[in-house]
């Protein structure tokens, strides 16, 4: 079982920003408890989506070379709760890029309105220091495609983004 | 170039953000990690500010000298040794380490950068 707190990108600029969507269901096992009869998606998962979605906009951008790790969380406010039957759609920027780490800017809205927003600073790690290897390369290449990323990915000039052969 | 209060104003909103402290926690004295409570992924997160704000670059060590902290030549039984602490003091010209020095424990290291400190390092950097 894997961990997907995004459904689908729907757009996608190599190092620059990027918007994926999250459908909210009530299908979601969690939100069974979580509270019975008040059904809501904790904003530590919305976290969790928005992380989804800078961390693999900056792992694209370093060319998956190193591991991209959810460092810190440099400051997040939430405006309303995310509950069953919402589309969140959380919009990445990069802020700053280099070879040991990243911060990303966050946005999460449904419709029109503003649900919440986070700074996320993210270390890219070299073997050996300390993080196990996250992905095998073909788990990895079937979760880029499963979210659209070759299909809406475009390079700062515009051009779609080749799919890497692993 | 800058006067040091207009360095430590800065200094201070970077700190304020990468640590989530309130201004007023934020004095000369107080040393980064026992007074503002950084750990070691806020230091990443410090360069990144401290970069951006003053428009110079960091490299990795040169803040924190993490290098000379795990080298077997300069830490012997968990204590820095006198070529440790003079490379330190090479590599830090801009910290005070005479508190450091007596009692040069490697995980005490953590307690000896102050917010001056920072602000003497980035002065540094900008008359370079």
């Amino acid at each position: 079982m894997r961990w997907f707190w995004i459904d689908r990108f729907d757009e996608f600029v190599r190092g620059k920003h990027a918007t994926a969507v999250k459908n909210v269901s009530l299908a979601e096992e969690h939100m069974h408890d979580h509270f019975p009869g008040v059904a809501l998606m904790p904003n530590s998962l919305v976290v969790e989506g928005m992380a989804q979605t800078a961390g693999l906009l900056v792992a694209d951008a370093i060319e998956f070379n190193r591991r991209v790790v959810l460092a810190k969380v440099a400051g997040a406010e939430f405006h309303f709760d995310a509950v069953p039957g919402d589309t969140l759609r959380f919009e990445a920027t990069i802020l700053d890029l280099k070879p040991t780490g990243s911060l990303c800017k966050v946005t999460s809205t449904v419709g029109e309105r503003l649900q919440g927003e986070a700074e996320l600073f993210f270390a890219h790690l070299e073997p050996g220091e300390g993080v196990p290897k996250l992905f095998e390369p073909d788990e990895l290449l079937q979760w880029l495609d499963q979210m659209h990323i070759y299909d809406v990915g475009r390079d700062e000039a515009g051009r779609p983004l080749a799919r890497p052969d692993w | 170039m800058p006067s040091r209060d207009e360095i430590y104003e800065k200094v201070k909103a970077a700190l304020v953000d990468a640590l989530g402290v309130d201004d007023d926690e934020v004095s000369p004295a107080a040393t980064m990690v026992g007074d503002l409570g950084a750990e070691s992924i806020d230091f990443l997160d410090i360069v990144f500010r401290l970069e951006k704000a003053f428009g110079i670059k960091i490299p990795r060590g040169e803040l924190f000298p993490e290098d000379v902290l795990s080298s077997s030549e300069f830490v012997t039984n968990g204590k820095v040794n006198a070529a440790g602490i003079a490379a330190l003091k090479a590599r830090m010209p801009f910290a005070d380490l005479a508190k450091f020095e007596a009692n040069p424990s490697v995980q005490n290291f953590a307690n000896t950068l102050t917010v001056e400190d920072m602000v003497r390092y980035v002065q540094g950097k900008l008359a370079a």
